[in-house]
């Protein structure tokens, strides 16, 4: 493999510094999944920039009441944090739900986000992929693809974002901080990752040479009764072929809030508001629930092999809000 | 100094009592070295080039620039490498596969071939080296398309005759009061051991000396030996510890390339597979397309019996998955055909893989059984029991033993089975369905010579050397009780050492014959030294060594149907809204001769039947159409069973003696696979009411298929590609 150098930084403005004056280098958080792509020869970076060490481990209570995640806390400590499980449950279960215990405790919320998709072509060198080779096709199209994209893809590309706690972070309208050399900025959840388009291989948009700091997420009721839910072919360390976060307030009957988003459908992770939008005032119960995931996935366009996923979507939104609607009925 | 120790009385015996692995401790403490990381003076670092077309010829290889990089020593490929002599036949009694036999013409046969080796002086700068070489091929269209029926499908005897019939088939399906006919699919399966290949091969004063991760040293030797032409004895091969094998572990690209290199350079090279070449140079299990017919009367009994299996090898090597043959040995039935085919595509060539022939054939056969049942309306252990051949079905001969029956009844009781409701699609668990299902299982129980020495050394202590593996089987341990109890000591005075084909010759760890075939050995040797022992002569201080040699006992032995046997049980939970299935428990009862170590003998039965969890429910190599390769041809992309898919998994045994048999060892190695996965699948129709007569049984597969009666496979019947 190729030879790199490692640098470790010790603050927030000397891994800016290290960032903008190689653009070839990349942090290195838990290494779970960038190591693997080094090794694959996909990422192929001249200087690693260890940010471990970083002061970015905390989880903090905001002014506003919500909370801030900083960027180099593992997984593991996230999904232990007791106000994460009480305030916020769906994002601890997607984190748990995520990888195996060994790469929970490396793992941090910054390399999370970043994650690239586990696509079998994107990470084959002999074989086309636009998303790592820009223009040179996707061959997963007419090939592999029992578990792409079924909402927002494009003919450049069909890829899913592996992550699952992307996926609570959505349905709860995180925002992503950064630093640059030209000072802190910051993007919400929503518009932190790209539509995939005609340009798949940029998937944030995250300026050039920012290093991401922390999550924030805002104080939200409703999201104290959500769950998150995972389906996957074997009972654990294996990528989601569906998944939804979902946070439920029913009230009399009626559903007084709702945040929803999906998982392993599309190249980030998917915010179902036409969904939401369907349910809010309505009765809580079946009826409202299959409309709402109907609205959703009415926009999915199926592969040749992955038409399942409509299924399997429906079934779960409508599953996933039933068990909640019982649960806060209570 | 005079020995007295072969008279101790009331020695307990070893054999048939728990004992923890000799190596265990090293093992995991990091002390135990595996062929990849013991050390060399002057070592080089080989990195295989593998091609990136499914067919064609090389154009050329720009060696050039590559020479150039850092640390790197040479490039070796069809245009400079040593000639190797193909045209043998080895110790298995079949030619080499000519995969192994690396960089000798331009031609590529398969996504994945070996077209060149990079060595340099860093496993690094090899890698990079490797990775950075440009190979140009002229294409050629590939046919990689595996499909039921294939047209130029033909019959092909392997280690088992390709076609055995008798009787009228379809006139017995005729005169049948029940029929059964159903086409069922295994796909592309990985043996993905642990430790992956990897050799080191140097000259060490005019001979050849290679340390490798192999299923038998002697095995290895001959077969180097024949390529470089090579006097046997000019070979040593060892192979102290192996980090599974699963059949992928004999003589294969990485270790030529290494000798090649060691030659070329006069200085050690390593060469060590990487996951993801593991996938085209280490061999698979091929994909089936198998077709069962039964046809019986109203009480279940077999009028008819035909299992057609179709199974894929190499443009290059012909190798046959026989998973027709298991039925051979399971049912009788007055018209009885089995036809094993194969068909040549544009793909590597596939090999032995844990239970080659009855882990997918047995999928068919239990899966048909438990589907006649049905139509029967016969429990399907009943069924089963009434089929209960008394001879082996076409061959005539007597089984030297054979208790599938108290396996089934042992099973059944302990499972719960006699509570069991047959109806499908009953049992609730809140969102899952709940099933059960059983099948039945056999492997064969050969024995295949071997040669060992043992030595009585002079300190009171034993030494045996054989030519043995321990892939992880606890072969090491289970040789260790042997020796034991056949010279009357504690185990804790014997020291068993294998891996070493200076030795002498000894059967592979295969076939569930390695146990059993060592055993033999050690046994006839531990006879004669206690006969020499009991002259009662002073030790002299190199102590007294005798050899044994099976050959002639083995040759002696009657012929006979031989093998184990099991029955397997399982319980699954599948949620239809997302197409999760889930095993819950799984029971197999076997009747596997004389176990020797109980402690590492569950471990063998337990490892099978989970992988038999993995083949029912994750795993499939998916190969891409237009590449003619793999997608996900890595741990991530190929799933085998998690710690979270094997809740509840019981193995355990009746007795089975024999006592016409001089060791009354039994493999057990591949057994516990056998029937697994049809225990799965029939419990998943249970549950659901669905037959799935396709594995994976995946969640795509189960969400479109739903419940209610009926079968999976018009719509999505085949493979992925």
């Amino acid at each position: 493999m190729k030879e790199f150098g490692y640098q470790r930084a010790l603050d927030v403005p000397g891994a800016v510094a290290l960032l903008g004056a190689d653009p070839e280098a990349r942090c290195l958080g838990g290494g779970t999944n960038l190591v693997d792509l080094m090794k694959a020869g996909v990422e192929r970076p001249g200087l690693l920039i260890d940010v471990r060490e970083l002061p970015l481990d905390g989880i903090e209570f905001t002014e506003d009441g919500g909370l801030r995640i900083g960027a180099t806390v593992t997984n593991s400590d996230l999904a232990a944090h007791p106000d994460v499980r009480r305030r916020y449950p769906a994002l601890a279960q997607a984190v748990l739900a995520g990888a195996s215990g060994q790469l929970r405790n490396m793992a941090t919320v910054g390399g999370n986000l970043l994650q690239r998709t586990r696509c079998g072509y994107f990470t084959n060198l002999a074989r086309p992929c636009n998303k790592r080779v820009p223009g040179s096709g996707c061959p997963a199209i007419e090939g592999e693809h029992h578990n792409h994209a079924i909402l927002g893809a494009s003919a450049h590309c069909v890829a899913v974002h592996p992550s699952d706690m992307a996926v609570a972070l959505a349905a709860f309208d995180a925002v992503v901080h950064y630093e640059t050399a030209d000072g802190p900025g910051e993007l919400p959840f929503a518009e932190f990752y790209l539509p995939v388009g005609d340009t798949p291989h940029q998937e944030t948009a995250l300026p050039a040479g920012a290093l991401i700091t922390g999550i924030s997420l805002p104080p939200l009721p409703v999201a104290a009764s959500s769950r998150y839910r995972k389906v996957r072919e074997r009972a654990s360390y294996a990528f989601a072929i569906g998944s939804v976060a979902a946070a439920l307030d029913v009230r009399d009957g009626v559903v007084r809030d709702v945040r929803l988003a999906l998982g392993a459908v599309a190249s980030r992770p998917w915010r179902a508001l036409a969904a939401e939008r369907v349910l809010i005032g309505k009765p809580a119960g079946a009826d409202a629930f299959a409309a709402a995931a109907d609205a959703e996935l009415a926009a999915a366009e199926a592969l040749p092999h992955n038409g399942y996923k409509v299924t399997l979507m429906r079934n779960l939104i409508v599953a996933q809000l039933t068990e909640l609607a019982e649960e806060t009925a209570r | 100094m005079t020995t007295t120790t072969t008279e101790a009385t009331a020695v307990r015996k070893a054999v048939g009592t728990a004992h923890t692995r000799v190596e265990g401790l090293a093992k995991v403490t990091g002390a135990a070295r595996y062929a990849g990381e013991i050390p060399f003076a002057e070592l080089a670092h080989g990195w295989l080039v593998v091609s990136t077309i499914a067919r064609g010829r090389i154009r050329s290889v720009e060696s050039g620039p590559v020479l150039a990089m850092p640390g790197v020593l040479t490039v070796l490929h069809h245009g400079n490498a040593p000639r190797v002599d193909t045209d043998y036949v080895g110790m298995l009694g079949v030619p080499p596969d000519p995969t192994c036999a690396v960089f000798q013409h331009d031609r590529v046969p398969s996504l994945g071939w070996p077209v060149a080796l990079v060595v340099a002086e860093t496993s690094e700068q090899a890698r990079e080296a490797a990775e950075a070489l440009v190979v140009h091929y002229d294409q050629e269209p590939h046919d990689i398309d595996f499909a039921g029926g294939h047209p130029d499908a033909y019959p092909l005897d392997g280690h088992l005759p390709a076609v055995a019939e008798k009787g009228d088939l379809e006139a017995e399906l005729t005169a049948s009061a029940v029929v059964l006919d159903a086409e069922y699919t295994t796909p592309e399966e990985h043996h993905n051991p642990m430790e992956p290949h990897a050799a080191t091969a140097r000259w060490d004063g005019g001979r050849l000396e290679v340390v490798d991760s192999n299923q038998g040293a002697t095995w290895v030797v001959g077969e180097l030996a024949k390529l470089f032409s090579l006097d046997p004895s000019a070979v040593r091969v060892r192979s102290e510890h192996v980090g599974g094998g699963f059949g992928s572990k004999g003589v294969r690209a990485h270790q030529v390339a290494a000798v090649m290199a060691a030659t070329v350079l006069q200085r050690p090279v390593r060469v060590v597979l990487t996951r993801r070449q593991m996938f085209s140079l280490a061999g698979y299990r091929s994909p089936t397309s198998q077709r069962v017919r039964l046809g019986a009367d109203a009480d279940g009994r077999l009028r008819a019996l035909e299992h057609r299996a179709l199974s894929l090898t190499s443009t290059v090597h012909e190798f046959i998955e026989p998973s027709a043959a298991v039925a051979r040995v399971m049912y009788d039935a007055d018209a009885h055909h089995t036809t094993n085919t194969v068909v040549r595509l544009d793909v590597p060539t596939p090999t032995f893989m844990r239970a080659p022939g009855e882990a997918p054939g047995s999928f068919a056969l239990e899966a048909a059984l438990d589907e006649l049942a049905e139509k029967c309306g016969i429990d399907p252990i009943e069924l089963r029991l009434r089929n209960e051949p008394e001879q082996g079905p076409v061959s005539g001969l007597p089984f030297s033993s054979r208790n599938l029956r108290a396996c089934f009844e042992e099973g059944a009781r302990r499972f719960g089975w006699a509570d069991r409701d047959p109806r499908p699609g009953l049992r609730r668990d809140g969102r899952w369905l709940l099933g059960t299902g059983t099948a039945a299982a056999s492997f064969g129980a050969g024995a295949a010579p071997s040669t060992a020495v043992l030595t009585a050394e002079a300190d009171g202590t034993f030494t045996v050397r054989i030519a043995a593996a321990d892939i992880g089987t606890g072969a090491r341990t289970a040789l260790t009780l042997v020796a034991a109890d056949a010279l009357e000591v504690p185990p804790e005075r014997i020291r068993v050492r294998i891996g070493d084909s200076d030795f002498g010759p000894a059967m592979i760890a295969g076939g569930s014959m390695g146990t059993r075939s060592w055993s033999w050995a050690v046994m006839a040797a531990a006879k004669e030294l206690r006969e020499r022992l009991a002259l009662g002569a002073d030790l002299p201080p190199e102590g007294i060594t005798v050899r044994s040699d099976t050959t002639a006992a083995i040759g002696a032995l009657a012929q006979k149907e031989r093998h184990s046997f099991g029955a397997q049980f399982a319980e699954v939970a599948v949620d239809v809204a997302t197409g999760e299935v889930r095993v819950r428990r799984m029971l197999g009862v076997f009747a596997a001769g004389r176990i020797v170590n109980p402690l590492t003998a569950r471990n063998q039965f337990v490892g099978g039947m989970i992988w038999g969890i993995s083949m029912a429910l994750h795993e499939e190599a998916a190969r891409d159409r237009a590449s003619g390769g793999h997608v996900g041809a890595d741990l991530a992309g190929y799933h085998v069973a998690t710690h979270a898919d094997v809740p509840l998994v019981e193995a355990d045994w009746v007795d089975d003696p024999d006592p016409d048999d001089p060791v009354g060892i039994k493999g057990i190695g591949e057994i516990g696979i056998v029937g697994a996965a049809a225990a799965v699948a029939n419990a998943v129709w249970h549950a659901t009411g669905v037959r799935h007569r396709h594995l994976p049984i995946r969640p795509d597969r189960v969400l479109q298929a739903g419940t209610g009666r009926g079968s999976v496979g018009e719509r999505d019947a085949g493979h992925r590609r």
